[in-house]
């Protein structure tokens, strides 16, 4: 039977949401790891029943968890993330010099080819590689070291690598953004790099217009166009067509261009989603009403989606990891909010459902289709 | 043996309830402890200590017979009721909001 898997993760634990193909009635289990945050879970292409978590909290500090059988049961597996050669420092918030400290794994992407390799985006910024299905870590420090590092700076959550990006055709090439440093390319498996960010303008930061610095929340791409990526910055939606050499703002007729979530139509590459957040010392959606903004033109005109979705009295939040698409035929689309709900369309967003409203605040969805 | 009684979170991963009894070869102190508590537990490793500085984590706090060694020198003996096992070594996580 056809269906899809949903990968939760909240501040207090994960949960795996399962439908059939039809995506009305789902299945809740849950939570694991109960009150650690996990911020991320991510299933191998390959074989969707090796996933991958990582689960951390203030207290005892970074785990990454394994399971080869789909989220049943789970394994501890390597949780040494220690930084290449001699850290050094990158910028602290007053603009001293500050040591890279590990503090958490924001991010896990399995290869696309090999179930037992992994990238790690982690916190103070690097990216990570397992060959071993995570039992052991090694820093890409190429990223790192690549000659602005010490220029980054935190971001208001922390100066994390979010986001990261395999290109299927070519895996050579990896894309990743940090806040608040900006994307950066590399096309030699992660060996060097460079930053990627013209035609960023950020008013946060004393040079605009500067080649690094820059507030990036969340990239995208559909995996038919690799080179084409789609950026939700602090402020301003943009997009490139070369990918990253050039970037150009697509927010157009959107109601708020701050934002977190981001994601593109699994069949339609000129289809976006994101949702438009007031802005950045209101982290809510504008006017109380939680809406989706799509786009069908690849940008610049979007429509909102409200079919479902409160538009009263809402004040929450979507956070950049927590949005996902299914590549069922009707293209289903799924996000998770800081109040706990995640909400689901098996429409491309024509119309939504909550699955769950009573979440803890939830940092990250991904979905899986299985077969 | 030495008798450990870990924080709730911590018995879950390493998959035990209760106390734990490890075994600690030479001077008894919290440092040897957490070696004893990896090496039985695996799963524990680096969630005491920070594995890139080898310090007990900020909001872990080590208790002996009412008093907190938190601040004590990590390969300092601890109290002679713990070798005893007069006394578990008590490890806890810090009320620190969450």
């Amino acid at each position: 039977m056809s269906g899809v898997r949903l990968l939760v993760g909240t501040r207090k634990g994960a949960f795996i949401l399962t439908a059939d193909a039809k995506r009305q009635h789902w299945e809740v289990a849950g939570p694991h790891f109960g009150g650690w945050e996990m911020y991320h879970l991510k299933g191998s292409p390959v074989d969707p029943n090796r996933i991958y978590a990582s689960q951390s909290t203030s207290w005892f500090g970074q785990l990454i968890q394994r399971s080869n059988d789909g989220g049943v049961t789970w394994t501890p597996v390597g949780n040494e993330f220690a930084y290449d050669g001699i850290p050094g420092t990158h910028q602290w918030y007053d603009g001293t010099p500050h040591p890279w400290e590990f503090a958490r794994v924001w991010h896990l992407e399995p290869s696309l080819s090999d179930p037992d390799t992994v990238l790690a985006g982690v916190e103070d910024a690097a990216l990570f590689r397992s060959t071993d299905a995570g039992q052991s870590w090694q820093e890409l420090s190429g990223l790192r070291e690549h000659g602005s590092g010490p220029s980054w700076q935190p971001g208001a959550g922390g100066m994390c690598l979010h986001t990261i990006i395999v290109s299927p055709s070519d895996p050579k090439r990896i894309v990743v953004a940090i806040s608040a440093a900006g994307a950066f390319r590399s096309d030699d498996e992660g060996v060097t790099w460079k930053p990627i960010n013209k035609g960023l303008h950020s008013e946060g930061i004393p040079d605009g217009d500067a080649e690094v610095g820059h507030c990036v929340h969340h990239v995208t791409m559909h995996p038919s166009r690799p080179d084409v990526l789609f950026m939700q910055k602090h402020w301003d939606v943009m997009r490139s067509n070369d990918a990253g050499e050039n970037w150009f703002e697509i927010s157009g007729n959107l109601p708020s261009d701050f934002g977190f979530a981001m994601d593109v139509h699994a069949h339609e590459p000129e289809t976006l989603y994101v949702v438009p957040i007031k802005s950045d010392s209101e982290h809510f959606p504008p006017d109380g009403r939680l809406r989706v903004y799509r786009s069908r033109s690849g940008g610049n005109e979007w429509e909102p989606l409200t079919k479902g979705l409160p538009q009263e009295n809402c004040y929450v939040n979507v956070l950049r990891d927590a949005m996902a698409v299914d590549t069922m035929d009707e293209c289903g689309v799924y996000f998770g909010t800081t109040g706990g709900q995640v909400y689901a369309s098996a429409n491309a967003g024509d119309s939504w459902a909550p699955i769950v409203r009573d979440l803890p605040a939830v940092l990250s969805v991904e979905v899986q289709n299985l077969a | 043996m030495i008798r450990v009684l870990l924080p709730a979170h911590l018995k879950t991963l390493a998959g035990v309830r209760g106390e734990v009894d490890v075994e600690v070869v030479g001077p008894v102190t919290a440092n040897a402890i957490v070696d004893a508590l990896e090496t039985t537990y695996p799963a524990l490793r680096g969630t005491i200590r920070d594995p890139a500085t080898g310090r007990r984590r900020p909001f872990v706090r080590f208790f002996v017979d009412e008093v907190d060694r938190s601040h004590d020198e990590p390969d300092e003996p601890l109290p002679s009721g713990v070798a005893s096992r007069k006394v578990p070594f008590i490890v806890v996580g810090a009320m620190a909001g969450g």
